[in-house]
């Protein structure tokens, strides 16, 4: 616990330096801090729309948070979350549309689900393959995959799975409602999850069962790399490849697993966007989650609970970007994209305070 | 005041700190102008520390550096040179595809701020070689040079940045026995021509060769300040450990049984010589230490590391007990009973990052109870890991800490605690005391010979001849990839198996 929280403390203080900071930034452009700091709070914390709102926006990045995280253990820089999670989305809209009018939903979703996982883990695991076989570099190679999933999910919406005459690059939608019920393919939201235990939460809240998923994900994850045999492997890999060779943990394997586990989790973002929310797949759903799970990671410090909390974070900085924007004068909605900016800054930093308190004693 | 000027370094109550640890525990010397200054102490004794603090690197806590008799601050090795400062370290700071010249002005180049002098600093680079006798090509590129004219570009960048006192960093651990004569060589002419110099050192024999006063450094203290031509190296022994230890290896005479390794003209083909093997056969049997004696990188590396499925051979064969393992990874061959100790523990031995516990299980991993079909077994792991720490004594006993928290000592104690608990029948020891202070050494030796007497068959590569000759049942020399012939290290002199490691006599 002690640990813990000294793990926290940099993270901790670049965040709050950066809200000095990023506040400082506010009164130059000639608004108030103050303003802004308790539209951010107020937006993000102080109604159970905003906790919604900031739980939804924070799923995914906790996905892809821990997708980075996962392959940085191993010595891997997954800058293709994006890519994977949008080839992952676009399968998972893809096996509702396919699967035969007669299967049940729940089936349907489940293999939807399994799809997400599946294509995220294979579109990442190219690159660990190519690494692991020819030494290519996984942040070339996952770069090259971003593009070409883009590439490949865009023209398959556009030409294969689009309604006619539809001026939204989106797919059929998978489940409709049909007499006040939701048919089809989906997974349940907040508000079906909460009714039976006597909870009334909000029904017009997309925050859905992928919450759940994430939070999951992070325990799993956690037990996985500390506590499995396989995950002391990786961990090896990641911190000295001879050392794991010289100890007989095959580089090559570890390298290529390591990346299907951080594709597979990018991948999960699809069942949130897909099954949780939109019931379809839109091309261009993503706000850039993949590059944010980066900064996610660096700001979690590559532990689960430092992912959770560091998405929870940015979760509540997406949910109070409308609110900036429209109750100041001259705060524009970009603000929040430059305290982010700041804060990786900040952490990034870390290295430098390191090394000056080490001379220091 | 006069008594004062023929000093040229001294640090009064120098303490540092870091974190919980106490570093350099108020430390007073004084080095006079114009001597070899050795400084002694086992790994973590503080030496080093008190060294990068002289040198700029740390900012004491508290006490006074003197240079010259006038005390100084040295915030950076900026200021450190600019008083006439030089530091060689252990691990050389050149960069290999540039010339020594590029080398030596890097950081304080000649000419204007848009063009480099070269023709200057080349004149200035041969002058300086000349002069102390280092015997450098001013314009040979660093990868092309030895490890010992490596050491010596060192030297010459500091004495071309003006340097009066010369601190180097065990300067001895990367030489040849030729190449140290040779540097000893050096040293004393430059002493000769007024430079002060001091060096960082562990190895007995070679600070009562050559220096002029020696101080000696425990647990962050200085516990000895003392004429060389007073000293013992039973003595300083005695000091630098705290107690009595013995310096010569104990052993009876090795009763060898079956052969338990066979290596059948054993092939490496490489770009280089170094790195290359060329059809090396041995055979090491039950209850014998083989050593292999050589200059360092003449495939005693790579022979090693073939053995432990490290890398593949081009051509020949390994037999363990009669059956051929060339097939079996590094995990299968360890399970067959085949430990390692590597020769560069930071690169292959550990994890660094990683606490004690899970050092302890590196290689064994996978084997029950250590885990099950999916978890680590941590209780049982603890179990094994703290009573691993408590046999071979490694210190501090708290499996929790990063393998980086340990000396260099405890670190090559936790390595030998892992592989010798497999129950090996086949050790492969590389470097076995690299860097390990005497307490540890004198632990390591008596664990192999132990070992050897318990029936296995250990195979020895060490840069340090002594350690073969004295270890060792048998020993073959090795020189660029080829055995070139077989000694007994109870009749050989220094001289004969130094002309076979560089190749003078077949």
């Amino acid at each position: 616990m002690k640990k813990l929280l000294r793990e926290l403390t940099f993270p901790l203080l670049a965040v709050v330096a950066a809200f000095l900071v990023g506040g400082v930034i506010v009164w130059i452009v000639g608004d108030s801090p103050l303003l802004v700091y308790n539209l951010f709070f107020t937006s993000a914390f102080g109604s159970v729309d905003g906790i919604g709102y900031t739980l939804f926006y924070a799923t995914p990045l906790i996905f892809t948070g821990l997708a980075v995280a996962v392959a940085f253990k191993c010595g891997l820089f997954n800058i293709g979350a994006e890519g994977q999670l949008v080839a992952a989305a676009f399968a998972t809209a893809w096996v509702g549309l396919v699967a035969p009018e007669g299967w049940p939903a729940i089936l349907v979703a489940l293999l939807a689900m399994l799809a997400a996982v599946v294509v995220g883990g294979v579109w990442a695991g190219i690159p660990g393959v190519l690494k692991a076989r020819f030494g290519a570099h996984e942040v070339i190679t996952t770069i090259m995959m971003n593009f070409i999933a883009a590439g490949i999910v865009s023209y398959l919406t556009q030409y294969h799975y689009r309604k006619q005459g539809d001026p939204i690059l989106e797919t059929l939608p998978i489940a409709e409602m049909k007499d006040g019920v939701l048919t089809g393919p989906h997974i349940p939201r907040m508000h079906d999850l909460l009714a039976p235990l006597g909870i009334n939460f909000p029904e017009r809240l997309p925050l859905n069962l992928a919450f759940l998923f994430a939070l999951a994900a992070c325990a799993l994850v956690y037990v996985f790399l500390w506590k499995t045999k396989w995950g002391y492997e990786l961990r090896a890999v990641g911190l000295n490849p001879s050392a794991a060779e010289y100890g007989g943990i095959s580089i090559a394997r570890n390298t290529v697993m390591a990346m299907a586990l951080s594709g597979m989790l990018a991948g999960m973002v699809g069942i949130n966007d897909v099954l949780g929310y939109r019931y379809r797949y839109y091309d261009g759903f993503s706000a850039g989650y993949g590059f944010t799970g980066i900064a996610v990671a660096l700001l979690g410090r590559n532990h689960p609970v430092g992912v959770l909390l560091a998405a929870l974070l940015f979760g509540a900085l997406a949910r109070s970007q409308l609110f900036i924007d429209i109750f100041t004068n001259k705060v524009s909605k970009d603000w929040v994209v430059i305290l982010q900016a700041i804060i990786i800054l900040f952490v990034a930093c870390e290295a430098v305070f390191r090394m000056k308190s080490k001379r220091s004693g | 005041m006069a008594e004062d000027l023929k000093y040229a370094v001294e640090m009064r109550g120098v303490t540092k700190r870091f974190g919980d640890v106490l570093a350099n525990d108020s430390i007073s010397l004084a080095v006079e102008s114009g001597s070899i200054h050795a400084i002694i102490g086992e790994n973590g004794a503080g030496k080093s520390t008190a060294m990068n603090i002289l040198y700029g690197f740390y900012a004491a806590d508290s006490g006074e550096i003197l240079i010259d008799g006038q005390a100084r601050s040295i915030q950076n090795p900026g200021d450190a040179i600019r008083l006439g400062l030089g530091m060689v370290h252990q691990h050389f700071m050149l960069v290999e595809p540039l010339t020594v010249t590029e080398n030596i002005i890097l950081g304080s180049e000649p000419g204007s701020s848009f063009a480099i002098d070269f023709k200057q600093a080349r004149a200035r680079v041969r002058e300086l070689s000349e002069q102390y006798g280092l015997r450098i090509d001013a314009d040979a590129r660093i990868e092309d040079l030895s490890v010992g004219q490596q050491q010596r570009v060192e030297i010459l960048k500091t004495l071309y940045r003006g340097a009066q006192i010369l601190i180097l960093d065990e300067p001895t651990a990367v030489l040849t026995p030729q190449e140290v004569v040779e540097m000893f060589a050096i040293l004393r002419s430059l002493r000769d021509r007024g430079k002060t110099i001091i060096i960082i050192t562990h190895k007995l024999a070679e600070v009562l060769a050559l220096s002029d006063r020696i101080t000696v450094m425990r647990d962050g203290r200085v516990v000895g300040n003392i004429s060389t031509r007073e000293a013992t190296a039973e003595g300083l022994a005695r000091l630098m450990v705290g107690r009595e230890v013995l310096l010569r290896v104990e052993k009876t005479d090795a009763h060898p049984k079956d052969a338990i390794l066979v290596v059948n003209n054993l092939s490496l083909e490489s770009s280089t010589v170094h790195g290359s093997l060329n059809d090396v056969s041995l055979e090491v049997r039950a209850g014998e230490i083989l050593g292999i004696a050589g200059v360092e990188g003449n495939g005693q590396t790579e022979l090693i590391e073939i053995i432990a499925g490290l890398r593949p051979q081009t051509r020949g064969e390994i037999l363990l007990e009669g059956k051929s393992i060339d097939r079996l990874d590094p995990r299968r061959r360890k399970n067959l009973g085949i430990a390692h100790i590597p020769e560069d523990r930071h690169r292959r031995g550990l994890l660094l990052d990683f606490d004690l516990a899970a050092n302890s299980i590196l290689g064994v991993h996978r084997n029950s109870p250590l885990s099950g079909a999916v978890l680590l077994n941590e209780q049982i792991i603890a179990e094994r890991a703290n009573r691993l720490v408590r046999e071979y004594d490694v210190r501090p006993p708290n499996i929790a800490l990063p393998a980086r928290a340990l000396s260099g000592g405890n670190q090559q104690k936790l390595i030998v605690a892992r592989e010798f608990d497999i129950n090996p029948k086949l050790i492969l020891v590389s470097q076995p005391t690299r860097g390990v202070d005497i307490g540890a050494i004198e632990f390591i030796h008596k664990k192999l010979i132990e070992l050897r007497d318990a029936g296995a068959a250990i195979l020895l590569v060490s840069a340090e001849l002594d350690e073969i000759l004295s270890l060792s049942d048998r020993v073959l020399v090795m020189y660029e990839g080829r055995v070139v012939g077989e000694v007994d290290p109870r009749s050989v002199s220094e001289e004969e198996i130094g002309l076979m490691m560089t190749g003078g006599k077949r």
